[in-house]
């Protein structure tokens, strides 16, 4: 009984759950997976090596590409780059935040209701370990890329590399946010090879895979409506040294709002149900 | 009996006040009112459907009641967790395959302020031996073993188990519990639920039978047991006077079904010897009613409210 009396007051602790251990555990985890290694790493950068390492395309100017009449700042190999790294970076932390699926399926998050974490933190850690998985698809392609020797950016534009390999970064949190509105949409176990195909279409729709000034105009039109083509035209912004268009921006915050929406949406439902 | 009386309310473990919970049609807690004192060990009992989980997602605070309160020693039960002042073992599920049993006990360690050391409630938890395998290569029994050692971490004064050990063999089931028996010995409360009689007998101080979402049975296992010990006499009888048959010393509950009369009994020989001096009855026999049938006497829907209200209103 004593035992009892003597712990009236309790400390709990603040921020539960955001801390180096929860943190250092859950990348591991995503180290071990190899499943998610493949699909956020070495995808991205083999297809880089595939598609974007031609000779010829180190002497063309990233302005072909777009149809850009003034002169880019890199070269088409730097172009295709950026392009691998924002399709392996949103892979990436679309998987990252499709983990909440496995750990719904696997009853996880209802054994952690059970621990002081809130489940706005866990939210917050999901989201983390998503970016940090898709930092490193970023820099796997940008190092290997940049090793081929074959993608440059012209003299006196050589800081446009962390230009835009921040752009990739913070841009994919769109995609975070899609990983977890899925996670709570579908309790599945196998959700990430749906979110694969997923991602390949809404890629290919964004223009990601292909120049859109190439497609037929009913494309280009249903192309400025789907969630990877504002975000593929800003991160390549940078490097081909136009103007930023302001419905790319809408594009990108408006999708990003809608799958931040979905995610709370189900999160609450979820939280209110189990 | 008489426990909690002069205690305050606010000091229990656990206090239940009139508590509901409905699922749209479904009513799976209809009204319960109990406390739990610190100190005791208490086996809610029950058949599936009869509504343990429900009141325990509730006590944690993992869903609301439709009416009523729940206090977790005088606090709200989200309270109650975040300060580790009580924690669960859940049904089966609840744990990451790709973690290692060290790693979650650790990742759990790290959301409390003052946790227990990791290695200790491994040991306690008899895990330390394989704290580097993979959760989904331990076997059911490592499973809910691990589950109970990252329940010990926050040292709570509460422990809730969660039908803890439902697909566990008999040997895990022992090892089990003889670890929890142990655990309690330092004074914390327990409360599990089970649809085990033998487990509410073997390791509860007070079983709490529930039917459909009520309480129809409170009291110290050998009350409940007493309860389960009555007999039942069946006799030949035309026309039976139901009215007369139940004033005999010793009958409990009377049932005629056309020239049968059966009789469930504490006092069966008080019974036999009534029907077979005072009245015509013929081929009388003397069944003893197993634990197992008094439980499902108590918990079937055609078990009659006043055998349970003989031990249920003594709290």
């Amino acid at each position: 009984m004593s035992a009892v009396t003597s712990q009236d007051a309790r400390p709990v602790r603040s921020h539960a759950g955001i801390n180096p251990t929860v943190l250092g555990i859950e990348i591991r985890r995503l180290i071990r997976n190899r499943r998610t290694l493949i699909f956020a790493l070495i995808l991205p950068v083999v297809l880089f090596l595939f598609v974007g390492t031609n000779k010829s395309y180190a002497n063309l100017n990233a302005a072909g590409v777009v149809g850009q009449h003034t002169p880019a700042h890199a070269n088409v190999s730097a172009y295709l780059l950026v392009s691998m790294a924002l399709y392996g970076a949103a892979l990436a932390t679309t998987a990252g935040g499709a983990m909440v699926s496995i750990e719904r399926a696997q009853g996880w998050s209802r054994q952690l209701r059970i621990t002081p974490l809130s489940p706005t933190a866990y939210i917050l850690i999901k989201t983390m370990v998503a970016m940090v998985l898709g930092l490193c698809s970023v820099l796997a392609v940008f190092i290997v890329g940049k090793l081929t020797g074959v993608p440059h950016m012209l003299p006196g534009f050589t800081y446009l590399w962390f230009v835009a390999a921040a752009c990739v970064w913070i841009g994919a949190l769109v995609f975070a946010a899609l990983g977890l509105f899925i996670g709570y949409l579908l309790p599945s176990e196998n959700v990430m090879q749906f979110l694969g195909l997923v991602m390949a279409a809404i890629s290919f729709a964004g223009g990601l895979f292909y120049p859109l000034n190439q497609a037929a105009p009913v494309l280009r039109d249903i192309a400025k409506w789907t969630p990877m083509y504002g975000l593929n035209q800003l991160v390549h912004a940078p490097l081909l040294g136009g103007t930023v268009d302001l419905m790319w921006v809408v594009n990108a915050v408006a999708w990003f709002a809608i799958f931040v929406a979905g995610a709370v949406y189900l999160f609450r439902r979820d939280t209110a149900r189990v | 009996m008489s426990v909690h009386s002069g205690t305050r309310v606010g000091t229990n473990a656990i206090d239940l006040v009139d508590l509901h919970k409905n699922f749209k049609e479904v009513r799976a807690v209809r009204g319960m009112t109990l406390s739990i004192a610190p100190g005791e060990i208490v086996a809610l009992l029950g058949p599936n459907g009869a509504g343990k989980t429900t009141t325990i997602d509730m006590i944690l605070g993992l869903s609301q009641p439709s009416a009523g309160s729940v206090s977790v020693y005088g606090t709200q039960p989200r309270q109650a967790i975040d300060s580790g002042r009580v924690s669960a073992v859940l049904q089966t599920g609840g744990l990451l395959k790709d973690l290692t049993v060290e790693e979650t006990a650790r990742y759990t360690a790290s959301l409390f302020a003052t946790p227990r050391p990791v290695e200790e409630v491994l040991e306690r938890a008899g895990i330390s031996g394989i704290a580097d395998r993979r959760v989904g290569k331990a076997s059911g029994g490592e499973q809910q073993r691990l589950r109970f050692a990252m329940a010990l971490l926050p040292d709570p004064d509460l422990l809730i188990l969660d039908e803890p050990t439902t697909g566990m063999d008999v040997e895990g089931r022992r090892g089990f519990w003889s670890a929890i028996r142990q655990d309690a010995e330092r004074g914390r409360t327990v409360l599990f639920a089970t649809h085990y009689l033998e487990e509410a007998d073997a390791y509860a101080d007070r079983i709490i039978l529930l039917r459909h979402g009520v309480v129809v049975a409170d009291g110290t296992s050998a009350e409940v047991k007493a309860l389960a010990a009555g007999r039942t006499v069946r006799a030949t009888l035309p026309d039976a006077d139901e009215a007369e048959l139940s004033a005999i010393p010793g009958a409990e509950n009377v049932e005629i079904r056309g020239d049968s009369v059966i009789i469930h009994a504490n006092d069966s020989d008080a019974v036999a010897r009534y029907l077979l001096n005072s009245t015509p009855a013929r081929d009388l026999e003397i069944v003893a009613r197993a634990l197992e049938d008094a439980f499902i006497a108590l918990t079937s829907d055609h078990a009659d409210q006043t055998v349970s209200s003989q031990v249920g209103g003594s709290r």
